[in-house]
This record gives structure tokens, C-alpha cells and sequence, in this order.
């Protein structure tokens, strides 16, 4: 490798060991690393040079595993996608916000994992139809109109930005009830009625007050936003043809 | 030996300070408040236009008071706060697809603009103020 | 940790690995008998395995102008006939079934104007057949199987625990122990059938396409369990990675009419057996930019040689232009291509041509399986890239490796229901002691006092051995340095320091783990190739450059044998309707 310019990164990281911690509490490191490089290199840096104790999950470096998300200057972003060049001065690191703390910058993800389960986030075919017959037919405009929403990586980074989910852990948040709105979507699936017990709960999109948090923070441009609103529009409609129209059925 | 998750509390009325994206959200919400304000001030108005003549022309005093006037330039700034911070988020709940495509978010959102100016060119011309 | 008893976890089958393979595999056992009781082990969740970053597509049969024949022999050809054909003529069958069910199952593909699903065209391939869903098909495949597998209550997932040993008792495979990584417990899961789906090992180079996870324990443990490991020495090279992350720009990069260039501007794989030029934009299959990935990769070793790479801040590299292809066709079918040579290397594609060079990939060896995907061990099945069925022979063709997770990943199911009918009764004392074995092993190292090794320099040693003397070409001193510094390696490792004893989710401990699993498979890398002297698909020296089919047309089976040298073996590659032939990728071929 040719030479590549270096730079002195300072990270401020939150630590914390069960085995001998109470609380958190923060370790200052400061490594020399490549000039275009992201703050999962520096952190890689600290633990193969500085402290082989350290722990944090990474796998990909490109953005697409969703392993990687912690809070960076406060934000949270995925750390193998948040490049040094665009930060000065110590960076603190910090685990994902809203989930417990396992150890070090290392979160428990079990409420996102039962919460993405209870949206029933899989394909509830229309019409059944045999292998043998081939593909459901899709035109490209039928898949454009839920594609963006199938690009979630599962990353929780909406869960960390989402004030309401820190607030009222109940909340089912941004990205199953994305995930939902997803099949809902998709011109192949019936499960519309399904889901909607789980998403037009208290707990599902009706939690929401649009703060958009979500939306901003997400590496992979799914707006979450826009889809839980879309949500509650059609919500109202069913429960308007339900209830107020006779005859009329969501 | 093992495992001892630890929960970070969210603090419930200061949580706002943590991110100045937190700060635009809660100032977004709280021009309700002035909106919701300046309603009751229109339905007191009607009540008084209701009653008469006298009572009409004292609310229209009442309305000159300096206090009334701070309120009422509150109020519009609240308005338009709140109308613009609307328009520009409406797109992302009324998504319009045509073919593959979909209407850029900026088209939408200037509709909303557009209908708002008309409108209010409208009601203005009613008024009789041009 | 307390106590000689581990945990006991009953099940009927076990899978280690949840990536493409694994969950299919769990999701055909659940299908086939709702009854079976299936535990999905993996040591990360299952969204993060490494079939997310496949970007190009899976291959499968559907249009009218193509044919099994053809998929037949673009396979057979493109593996330089190490490829069993059986397998082969299997997998392409099969290929189209399992990508019409994952369509079922919800998985967005790209389509044509008339709602069917679409294909583009990719490396090695005479005809257009790979079914892809933007530039991100792995990311979508593996979310598909992983969101359709959450309908079955009859797979129970245990996610983030580490597999460490397979439980062999009675000549079977019985189980596995495994470590809970958030509290460092372990357990033993009693199963009468288990599946290795635990991906490839190209994390033993220090320039791969590959994440984090890739570290072969799943291969290392059914090595070690006494399980042949096949073929190890064919590593592909991916010819278009990002010369300073690794990351992957897909193949599809190409198929839709990327052109490659020197530093002369020379489109030079016309030189090296892939002519003549094909007009710009207009890919002609299975010729030029669309030869296979061994050959493609090879031409820039020469270039190389010759100093016709464009020499960049990140190292030597040759240049991928895909300007010509306008922004629409881009924005649409290579998204993530974009927004990679964007943020890492802050070029825009649409507007320059982005340096690349060849970068580890895949590897075709593995676990040896049959077309059954059953090893040789009873009660031991694989599938994925862990495994060498061999589909892939000697070099792997683009957008196969998608499918056959599918496809062997169901047979493997198949197989393990097949296998544990009428078996009798485990003996649980001989497991528990099995399991006894696995707990000491670990708290030696916790208790290890005479430690001299870091972790780190172990690993960089390996890494750069396998970089200086297992690359795109080898020779023999090369190799017999690779196989006397992975040896070495090997010994030295019983000497690693464990840093952090603690208990709650140690990556230390992990990577420990890891680098024992990669020198396993890093040994079976270079003893094989040192014993092939031939050039073959992805091996290719440089003191025997003529294929033999006389002396090698058979697959490499190397068995584990402690710390001392493994034991090299060979098996005959399965011959059916195609003897071997010449690979033709010039653009005269018919």
C-alpha cells in the first residue's frame, strides 16, 4: 500500500463492565489512523494497539449488515459509515441510546427482535398460487411503489433517534412498523387486515407524533416517517369505512 | 459472573435539550398552542359580533391593546411556522407515483404553497382589501 | 464459569450459521414437518451474515433462449471441469425452482416491463440468467429467507452464540456446544442431525470483500471433528473491489456494460485470451468484460507485471468506467455501487471511472459434501460457501454461489430428515464428556499463565503469508513458505494471550477463537496447493502453468491431524456428459 496520509484520532468511548461496574463511565484513547477512514477503523485501531478489551459489533464495513450502530457526537449513525474527515477535535462514542447497555458500546436489540416478529413482516400471498406456475407478476411500477421501504437493514438507528420510543418503550417504532407498511405495499401480498391489528394499536403508529427523528438518521434513506403517516392515513379510511360507512369494510 | 443489563433513563421533561433536532420538534409543536390560542380569540370574536354592535367595536379595541397586538404577531409567526413546517413534511404521507416515478416532494409541498397564496389572495379580495 | 455441567439443549436438528443457507435449510425442515424441533445457532443476528453484501444476482434457467445444457456447461467450463458434474446437473435444475419459491415468498426481483421477473447478464454465463433485485440481491435474498423464517414457531433462533465443537459419539455427529455470548455461558445442544452453514474463511487474507465474521469456524470445526475439508486451495479473487476498503462493486457493474482499461486506456483483457473488444456499452456474453472471474482477476497480475496499472494513493490499480452507461441506468440498477466509490473513495461513477483491483472474494473449497450435501462424518451435513460439494470446481461462476445457499441449503434439510429417522437413542454421558472437553479447552485459556503470543501479530503474520505466498499466482518456494509459516503459526497459536477473562460478551475471547478457526483452514489452503503442481481455474502457478488433467483432474480432501501436518488425500472429480475441454471466452467462441 502506498502511503497514505495519517491523522491523531481521539475517541472518548463509554465503557461499562458488568462483572465489575456499576455504572458507565468513559476511557479516552487516541490512535494515529488513515486520513479517509471511519470511526470503526479507529476503533479497530484502539483495540488491536491500546486496549484488546474493548468490545463493539462490526462486520461488513459497507453499510449493509446493520452491525455497527452507536452514538457518535450524540448521533446515531453506523461507525463503518461515519468518515474522520468530517469530525475535529474527541469524538465520543457511545453505545445505541434506548437499549440496554450489554457491555462497552455492545446494546440487547431483544425488543426490536420481538417487536419486527409481532408486525408479521413476511409475505401473506394475495391469491395462493403453485411453484409450478411460476412467478406472481410484478410491473416495475408495482415494485417501485414499496421498494424504498424494503431497504431497512435493521440497524436501530431510528430506535436510538426516536424520542418517543425513549420515552414509551411500548412504542412499536419506526422500522417494523416500516416493515409492515412494506407488505402492505406490495401488489403480491393480502395481509393488510392482518397486520393492521398490530400497527393501528396504541402501540403501533397511532404512538407516533411525526417528529421525523427516524427519517433523518437513516443510512439507508427508507423514511420511516413517511411510511408510519402513510399508515395512519390509511388506517383512518379503514376505521372511516368501518364505522361511519354502512356496508363499507376495511 | 453474568449478564447485567443497564438501562439508560430518558429524562421525561428535559429530554428536549438533547439535540437541537429535539429543540425544532418541540417549537413546531408549541405554535399549536398559539394557533389554538388565536381560534378562541376568533370564536370570542364572533360571540362578540353576535352581540351587537357595541360589544363588536369594544372587542375590535380590545384587539388594538398592545398586549393583543404582541399575541397577535406571536400568533402569525406561530402560524406560519406551523403551516410551513406542514406543507413541507405533507409529502412524505401522500406519496403520488406516476409510472415509476414518483412527484417530487418539492412539487407537493409547493401545491400546498400555491393553494395557501390563492386562498388567501381569495379571502383577502373578499375582505375587500384590493 | 462454574460448575462441569454444560447445559443441555435438546433438538432434533441444529444449524450452525444463519445466513442464506442456514435459514433456508431451517425453513425447509420446518416446511417439510412442522413436528421437527430446529434450533438456528448463529454468532451473529441473522440480518448481519454475510450473504447481505452479495450484490449481483443468483442464476437460474427461466427464459426462453436458454437452456440447462447451456447453464450445464458455463458451470462445468467456468470451474475448468473440477466441477462434479452430477452435482452440476443437479444444481442448475433446481436453481430456477428454488428462486420461483423465494419470489413467492415475497423477494422484490427487478422486473421486465411486462411483470415477469428480469435478467441481466454476468461473467462466465452464455446466456442471460441471473435474476437480481437491484444491486443489492444478497441484502434482499437473505432478508426474504430471514422474514419468512419468523412464520415458523418450530424454529427457535439462538442468535449470537458462539459454535465451538461438534459433539461425536458412536461415529455420528450428535451436537454441538456453544457459547452465549452475552453472558459467556455454555451450553451443549443434543440434535440428531447437524448442518454447517457457517460461511468461508477469506478473512485469513488482509484484503477481502468479506466481513468481520468470515473466519471459517463452521469449516475449522467440522475439519477438526474429522470431516475432509475439499478444494481448499481454489480462492477467488474478485477482479472489481475498492482498492482501499475491499468492498465488493458487483460483477453486474460489468453486465450492464462496464468496460476495464489500463493505464493506457487499453481495454487489455482483450490480451490475455478474452477478445476482440466488444463495442463499448454493448456486452457480449461470456467474452471480454463478462469472462470468468479467475481470468479477469489473472489479467491484472499481468498488467501488473508489465507496469500497466495506474498507480493511485491507494496502490496499483486498473479502472472501471461505467460513464457511458448514463445516470438513470446507474441510479436504477447500481445504486449501491454509486454511493460505495462515493463516500469511500469520493468518486462519482456516473462522472469518472473508478479505480479497482482484484481483492479475495470466495472460497470454492470447503467442507466436502456430496450432491446430498451430506459429509462423510453420518449426521454431519453442509451447505453454502462452507461447504465443496463441488458445484463451483476450481473457480467459481458470478451469481451461482446465491442459489446454491437455496438449493443446497434445502437438500441439506432433506438429507438431515432422511438421516435422523430410526436412529436410536443418544448416548448422554459420552455427549457430556464431549461437552467437558470443549469447557476445559476454554478455561485454559482463561487460566493461561505462560502466554507469549499477541493475538494481533499472530494474525497479521497469517494474513501476510497468505497474502505474499497464496495470491493469484503461486510458486513453489512461495507455497512451501505458506505451508512451513502456517505450520508455525499453528503451534504458536497454544502459546495466545487472552486479554480480557471476563465473561459478558468478550470479542477478545471471539477473535481468539476466530484466528484458531482461520490457521485450521489457512493449513488446508496451503498444503493443497503446494501438492497441486498444475494451474487450474483460481490456482495458478507459475512452475506448472498447464492444466493436468492426467495427474489432477481429482478434488484435493485434506484431513485434520492434530498439530501435525494434515493428511492430503484425493477424490475424482465425477465425469458425466462433459469431458474436459477448453475454456473459449475470445469472442469467436459459439
Amino acid at each position: 500500500m502506498t502511503q497514505m496520509k495519517q491523522r491523531q484520532v481521539q475517541l472518548e468511548v463509554l465503557r461499562y463492565n458488568p462483572d465489575t461496574d456499576t455504572e458507565t463511565h468513559f476511557q479516552r484513547y487516541e490512535v494515529s489512523c488513515n486520513e479517509e477512514g471511519v470511526v470503526l477503523d479507529a476503533l479497530n485501531k484502539v483495540k488491536e494497539t491500546v486496549d484488546p478489551t474493548l468490545n463493539y459489533r462490526w462486520s461488513c464495513h459497507m453499510a449493509i449488515c446493520g452491525s455497527c450502530g452507536m452514538m457518535i457526537n450524540g448521533e446515531p449513525k453506523l461507525s463503518c459509515h461515519t468518515f474522520l474527515r468530517d469530525y475535529e477535535g474527541v469524538i465520543r462514542v457511545e453505545p445505541l441510546a434506548h437499549f440496554p447497555i450489554e457491555r462497552d458500546l455492545v446494546t440487547a436489540p431483544d425488543d426490536f427482535m420481538e417487536k419486527l416478529k409481532r408486525v408479521k413482516p413476511y409475505l401473506i400471498p394475495k391469491e395462493k398460487k403453485p411453484i409450478s406456475e411460476g412467478e406472481y407478476k410484478q410491473s416495475p411500477a408495482q415494485l417501485t411503489k414499496f421498494h424504498q421501504y424494503s431497504m431497512c437493514i435493521n440497524c436501530m438507528l431510528c430506535y436510538a433517534a426516536c424520542p418517543e420510543y425513549g420515552l414509551t418503550p411500548k412504542f412499536i417504532g419506526p422500522a417494523a412498523l416500516t416493515l409492515a407498511h412494506r407488505y402492505n405495499l406490495d401488489s403480491r401480498d393480502g395481509g393488510r387486515a392482518e397486520r393492521q391489528e398490530v400497527v393501528a394499536s396504541a402501540e403501533g403508529v397511532w404512538e407516533c407524533t411525526f417528529v421525523g427523528a427516524c427519517s433523518e438518521v437513516c443510512p439507508a434513506h427508507v423514511d420511516p416517517a413517511g411510511a408510519l403517516q402513510q399508515m395512519k392515513i390509511s388506517s383512518s379510511i379503514d376505521w372511516i369505512l368501518e364505522h361511519l360507512i354502512p356496508g363499507g369494510k376495511s | 459472573m453474568s449478564r447485567r443489563p443497564l438501562v439508560r433513563e430518558v429524562p421525561p421533561t428535559t429530554w428536549f435539550f438533547r439535540h437541537p433536532r429535539y429543540l425544532r420538534y418541540m417549537s413546531r409543536e408549541i405554535t399549536s398552542i398559539f394557533v389554538g390560542a388565536y381560534c378562541v380569540l376568533l370564536v370570542i370574536g364572533l360571540q362578540r359580533l353576535a352581540a351587537g354592535p357595541v360589544a363588536w367595536e369594544g372587542f375590535l379595541l380590545a384587539l388594538t391593546s398592545p398586549g393583543s397586538i404582541v399575541f397577535q404577531f406571536l400568533a402569525l409567526i406561530a402560524a406560519v411556522y406551523h403551516a410551513a413546517t406542514w406543507f413541507n413534511a405533507t409529502h412524505k404521507a401522500m406519496p403520488i407515483q406516476i409510472g415509476e416515478d414518483f412527484v417530487p416532494g418539492k412539487v407537493i409541498s409547493g401545491a400546498h404553497y400555491v393553494a395557501w397564496a390563492a386562498l388567501s389572495a381569495a379571502i383577502l379580495h373578499l375582505a375587500g382589501v384590493f | 464459569m462454574d460448575g462441569l455441567n454444560v447445559d443441555t439443549i435438546s433438538t432434533d436438528v441444529a444449524i450452525i450459521g444463519a445466513g442464506g443457507a442456514g435459514l433456508r435449510a431451517a425453513i425447509a425442515l420446518a416446511k417439510t414437518d412442522p413436528a421437527l424441533r430446529i434450533a438456528l445457532i448463529s454468532k451473529v443476528y441473522p440480518m448481519r451474515s454475510h450473504t447481505c453484501a452479495a450484490e449481483g444476482g443468483a442464476a437460474g434457467v427461466i427464459k426462453p433462449d436458454d437452456s440447462f445444457d447451456l447453464h450445464f456447461d458455463d458451470t462445468v467450463g467456468g470451474g475448468d471441469w473440477l466441477s462434479d458434474q452430477d452435482c452440476v446437473e443437479y444444481f442448475i435444475h433446481e436453481a430456477p425452482r428454488e428462486l420461483q419459491q423465494l419470489e413467492h415468498w415475497g423477494c422484490p426481483w427487478n422486473r421486465e416491463a411486462d411483470g415477469s421477473v428480469a435478467v441481466r447478464p454476468f461473467g462466465g454465463m452464455k446466456k442471460k440468467r441471473t435474476w437480481f433485485a437491484a444491486d443489492k440481491s444478497g441484502f434482499h435474498i437473505l432478508h426474504t429467507l430471514f422474514q419468512t423464517s419468523l412464520r415458523f414457531p418450530s424454529i427457535t433462533r439462538y442468535d449470537e452464540y458462539y459454535a465451538l465443537d461438534l459433539l461425536v459419539d458412536d461415529g455420528r455427529c450428535q451436537g454441538v456446544t456453544a457459547m452465549e455470548m452475552r453472558s459467556g455461558q455454555l451450553r451443549q445442544f443434543h440434535a440428531k442431525a447437524v448442518i454447517i452453514a457457517g460461511g468461508g474463511a477469506g478473512r485469513m487474507f488482509p484484503f477481502s470483500t468479506n466481513g468481520a465474521i468470515k473466519t471459517g469456524d463452521g469449516m475449522a470445526m467440522a475439519y477438526r471433528a474429522g470431516a475432509p475439508l475439499k478444494d481448499m486451495e481454489f480462492i477467488q479473487y474478485h477482479p472489481t473491489g475498492l482498492p482501499n476498503t475491499g468492498s465488493l462493486l458487483t460483477e453486474a457493474c460489468r453486465g450492464e456494460g462496464g468496460i476495464m482499461v489500463n493505464k493506457h486506456g487499453r481495454r487489455y483483457l482483450q490480451d490475455y485470451g478474452m477478445g476482440p473488444e466488444t463495442p463499448v456499452g454493448q456486452p457480449q456474453l461470456k467474452t471480454m468484460e463478462l469472462g470468468p472471474r479467475d481470468r479477469v482477476s489473472q489479467a491484472y497480475w499481468h498488467e501488473l507485471q508489465k507496469g500497466n496499472t495506474v498507480t493511485t494513493k491507494w496502490g496499483e490499480c486498473v479502472l472501471l468506467d461505467m460513464r457511458h452507461l448514463g445516470e438513470k441506468k446507474i441510479n436504477e440498477r447500481l445504486p449501491l455501487v454509486r454511493e460505495l466509490a462515493s463516500s469511500f473513495l469520493g468518486i462519482d461513477i456516473v462522472k469518472d471511472p473508478v479505480p479497482i483491483r482484484p481483492v479475495v472474494h470466495y472460497m470454492m473449497g470447503g467442507i466436502s459434501t456430496n450432491t446430498a450435501a451430506a459429509t462423510p462424518l453420518p449426521g454431519l451435513f453442509a451447505a453454502g460457501e462452507c461447504a465443496c460439494v463441488s458445484l463451483n470446481g476450481a473457480n467459481r461462476l458470478g451469481s451461482n454461489s446465491l442459489v446454491e445457499l437455496l438449493v443446497f441449503g434445502r437438500r441439506a434439510a432433506l438429507s438431515a430428515i432422511e438421516h435422523i429417522q430410526g436412529l436410536p437413542a443418544a448416548n448422554t454421558a459420552a455427549l457430556n464428556a464431549r461437552a467437558e472437553e470443549t469447557q476445559l479447552r476454554i478455561r485454559e485459556l482463561f487460566s493461561r499463565t505462560d502466554g507469549t503470543e499477541s493475538l494481533y501479530g499472530l494474525r497479521k503474520e497469517m494474513m501476510d503469508t497468505m497474502e505474499k505466498n497464496v495470491g493469484i499466482y503461486r510458486t513453489e518456494e512461495g507455497l512451501q513458505e505458506g505451508v512451513d509459516k502456517i505450520h508455525e503459526l499453528r503451534q504458536r497459536y497454544r502459546r495466545v494471550i487472552l486479554t480480557d477473562r471476563t465473561n459478558v460478551f468478550n470479542t477478545d475471547l471471539f477473535q481468539v477463537l476466530e484466528l484458531g478457526s482461520m490457521l485450521d483452514c489457512a493449513e488446508a489452503v496451503t498444503v493443497g496447493a503446494l501438492a497441486r503442481k498444475e494451474s487450474r481455474g483460481s490456482h495458478q502457478r507459475l512452475d506448472y502453468v498447464k492444466r493436468d488433467d492426467e495427474n489432477y483432474l481429482r478434488h484435493t480432501m485434506v484431513y485434520h491431524q492434530g498439530l501435525d501436518v494434515p493428511r492430503i488425500d484425493y477424490l475424482d472429480v465425477v465425469i458425466t456428459k462433459s469431458p474436459p475441454g477448453v475454456r473459449d471466452y475470445s469472442g469467436d467462441h459459439k
